[in-house]
C-alpha cells in the first residue's frame, strides 16, 4: 500500500487507458505523456502500459506501508526519499515506513512514478485510468491508499540510470498532420497556423489544451464528427483547442491539425506560457 | 447506391472516411453496414472503429505505413460491403416525468412556441428517434427524429449543473444527460433510467442504428422505478424491430 499524505497540483493513476468503448462515448484517457511513462515502467522491467501515477506541476508526498522498488521518469519534481535527492530514470528500493516527496518541477510538467508490478487501483472498463463518471475518484486525494503488489523481487542494478533526449522536454517545434477542415482555411489563416509561436494559456489540462492567441476564424461549425487525443479544433471564437488524452469522443469544431503521437507526448510536458510552434509531418 | 465517400489519414493510426455532409438515415445505415462489413473480416490489424452522423474513423493497431495502399484496399472493402450478420435493431421505451419539478424550461418553450405544455409533451413522446452515435459523455445518445415544432435554441449562458438524467432540447436535437454536467440544452423532463453503467460488458444498453421512444410517466411511476432500478429489479421495455 502507499498512502497519500499530501496531494500535488493533480495527480492520479494512469495506464494506456480505454480502447474499443469509444463508440459507448467513453473517452481514451490514459497517460498525457506515454515516452515518459512507458520509460518509468521499462526500467523497472513493468510492462510498458502498466498503470502509474501520474502529477503535474507540483507532485504529491507519499508514504510506502511496505517494501517495493520505483523508478520516476517524465518531470524532474525534485524527488526526496526520506533525505535522499532522488534522480530521475533510476531505480531505487524502498523500504516499509519510507515517505517519498515529490515537489515542483525542474523541467517538464508531468512526472510519473511507477512502482515495481503497478499499482493495483479501481479497475472500469479496461484500465484502471481515473475518470469522472467511470471510476469512483477522478483525482488522488489526502489520505487515499493505493494498492500495489506486494513483491521486493527486482533483479536488476539500482545504479544505473538513462540518459533521456532533452528535446523531449525543451524543444518547442510539435509535428502536425493537416486536419480534415484544413483544407477550408484560406491561405492567410494556414500560414498563421505555422508561422506563429504559439503560448499555452492556464485553461489546459487533461481534456484541453489552449493558447493565448487567437486565429481569425470564418469557418462554420460541422456536423458533429469523430476526434481523437491530438485533434486541434478551431472554435467559432477563434480560439485553438488541441484535445488531449481525457477528450471527447466527438466534436463539432473544425479540426484543422492534428498532433502526432509524439508531439502529444511533448505538448504534455509543457507548462503554462511556454512557446510552440507547429510543423508539418512529412 | 454507393456514396462519394472521402477517405484521409486522421492521424499515425487512423484513417477517416466522410460521407456528404448531411444528417440522413440512409447515411448512418450506409456508415453502419460499413463498419459492420469491416469488423466481419476480423482484421487483427483494426483496433477499433468509431462513427458518428457521417463518418467512420478506423483505428489501427499501428502506424499505417503506406496510407495510399490502406485507403485503396478499404475503398475495394466498401464496393464489396456486406454483412453475414445483419446486427439486431431494438426499439426502447425510456419512461421520462415531464412533471414542472422537472422540466426547468417547459414553461418558457411553451410561452416562447404558444404551446401549450401537454401538446409540447405529446410531441416529444411521439416520434420513435434513431440513435445516430453516442458521444459528448459516456452514455449519451445523439437522437435524430425531433419534430420541427420542437425545435429550440440552445441557451445563451449554459447551466453549470444539469441534472443526471435530464432530458432536453438543444436546437434541432433531443437527448438525455447520462450524468450531471453543464450544458446548454433546455431541459423538459428527466428519466430514471441509467444510460451508463461503466460496471457492464456493455455499459450501454443502446447502440448506433437503434430506436427510441419516450413515454411519459407520473412521478409516482418514475419514484417506483428508481426503486426498482435501487433493488436491480428494473429493465427497460424493449422490443426487436425489423428495421
Amino acid at each position: 500500500m502507499i498512502e497519500i499524505l499530501k496531494t500535488g497540483m493533480y495527480d492520479s493513476i494512469q495506464d494506456f487507458g480505454r480502447m474499443g468503448y469509444q463508440e459507448f462515448g467513453v473517452p481514451m484517457s490514459g497517460v498525457m505523456d506515454r515516452y515518459s511513462a512507458t520509460l518509468a515502467n521499462s526500467i523497472l522491467g513493468n510492462p510498458s502500459h502498466t498503470a502509474v501515477l501520474e502529477s503535474t506541476i507540483v507532485g504529491p508526498h507519499l508514504k510506502f506501508n511496505h517494501e517495493t522498488a520505483i523508478c520516476i521518469s517524465g518531470a524532474d519534481m525534485n524527488a526526496k526519499l526520506n533525505d535522499l535527492e532522488l534522480r530521475t530514470n533510476a531505480v531505487y528500493r524502498v523500504k516499509q515506513g519510507d515517505v517519498l516527496k515529490l515537489g515542483k518541477c525542474n523541467y517538464g510538467c508531468r512526472g510519473y512514478l511507477a512502482v515495481l508490478g503497478g499499482f493495483q487501483t479501481e479497475e472500469q472498463i479496461g484500465s484502471l485510468s481515473m475518470y469522472k463518471g467511470i471510476t469512483a475518484n477522478y483525482r488522488l486525494v489526502k489520505g487515499d491508499v493505493l494498492p500495489i503488489l506486494k513483491t521486493n523481487n527486482y533483479a536488476g542494478n539500482s545504479f544505473s540510470s538513462i540518459k533521456i533526449d532533452k528535446n523531449h522536454f525543451e524543444d518547442y517545434e510539435l509535428e502536425v498532420f493537416n486536419g480534415p477542415e484544413f483544407d477550408k482555411l484560406d491561405d492567410n489563416q494556414q500560414q498563421k497556423l505555422f508561422n506563429t509561436a504559439f503560448s499555452i494559456s492556464k485553461d489546459s489540462n487533461r481534456m484541453a489544451y489552449q493558447f493565448n492567441e487567437p486565429l481569425e476564424n470564418s469557418l462554420q461549425p460541422i456536423i458533429t464528427s469523430l476526434v481523437l487525443p491530438g485533434t486541434i479544433q478551431l472554435t467559432p471564437s477563434g480560439q485553438l483547442m488541441v484535445l488531449m488524452r481525457d477528450c471527447q469522443t466527438t466534436g463539432g469544431y473544425p479540426r484543422v491539425l492534428q498532433l502526432t503521437e509524439n508531439a502529444i507526448n511533448r505538448l504534455s510536458q509543457r507548462v503554462f506560457g511556454s512557446k510552440i510552434t507547429f510543423k508539418c509531418k512529412k | 447506391m454507393n456514396f462519394e465517400l472521402i477517405y484521409r489519414r486522421f492521424s499515425e493510426r487512423s484513417i477517416l472516411v466522410e460521407w456528404p455532409q448531411e444528417i440522413d438515415e440512409y447515411i448512418l445505415k450506409d456508415v453502419l453496414l460499413f463498419k459492420n462489413s469491416l469488423l466481419d473480416l476480423d482484421d487483427k490489424l483494426i483496433l477499433q472503429i468509431n462513427t458518428a452522423y457521417n463518418s467512420l474513423l478506423i483505428i489501427y493497431q499501428s502506424t499505417i505505413d503506406n496510407v495510399n495502399d490502406e485507403i485503396l484496399t478499404l475503398k475495394s472493402h466498401y464496393i464489396n460491403r456486406k454483412v453475414v450478420k445483419k446486427p439486431i435493431t431494438t426499439l426502447f421505451k425510456i419512461p421520462v416525468c415531464y412533471d414542472e419539478e422537472f422540466g426547468l424550461d417547459l414553461i418558457a418553450i411553451s410561452e416562447e412556441k404558444k404551446m401549450p405544455i401537454p401538446e409540447i409533451i405529446k410531441r416529444h413522446s411521439q416520434p420513435v428517434y434513431t440513435v445516430f452515435f453516442i458521444g459528448f459523455l459516456p452514455g449519451f445518445l445523439y437522437l435524430g427524429g425531433l419534430g420541427e415544432q420542437l425545435h429550440f435554441p440552445r441557451k445563451k449562458s449554459p447551466r453549470l449543473q444539469i441534472k443526471k438524467g435530464a432530458v432536453a432540447i438543444g436546437g434541432s436535437q433531443t437527448g438525455i444527460y447520462p450524468n450531471e454536467s453543464p450544458g446548454g440544452w433546455n431541459v423538459i423532463g428527466n428519466s430514471p433510467v441509467e444510460l451508463f453503467l461503466p460496471k457492464k460488458k456493455e455499459p450501454c444498453f443502446a447502440k448506433a442504428g437503434d430506436k427510441i421512444q419516450f413515454v411519459p410517466v407520473s412521478k409516482t411511476v418514475y419514484d417506483s422505478i428508481v426503486l426498482q432500478i435501487k433493488q436491480d429489479k428494473y429493465s427497460i421495455e424493449s422490443e426487436v424491430i425489423d428495421d
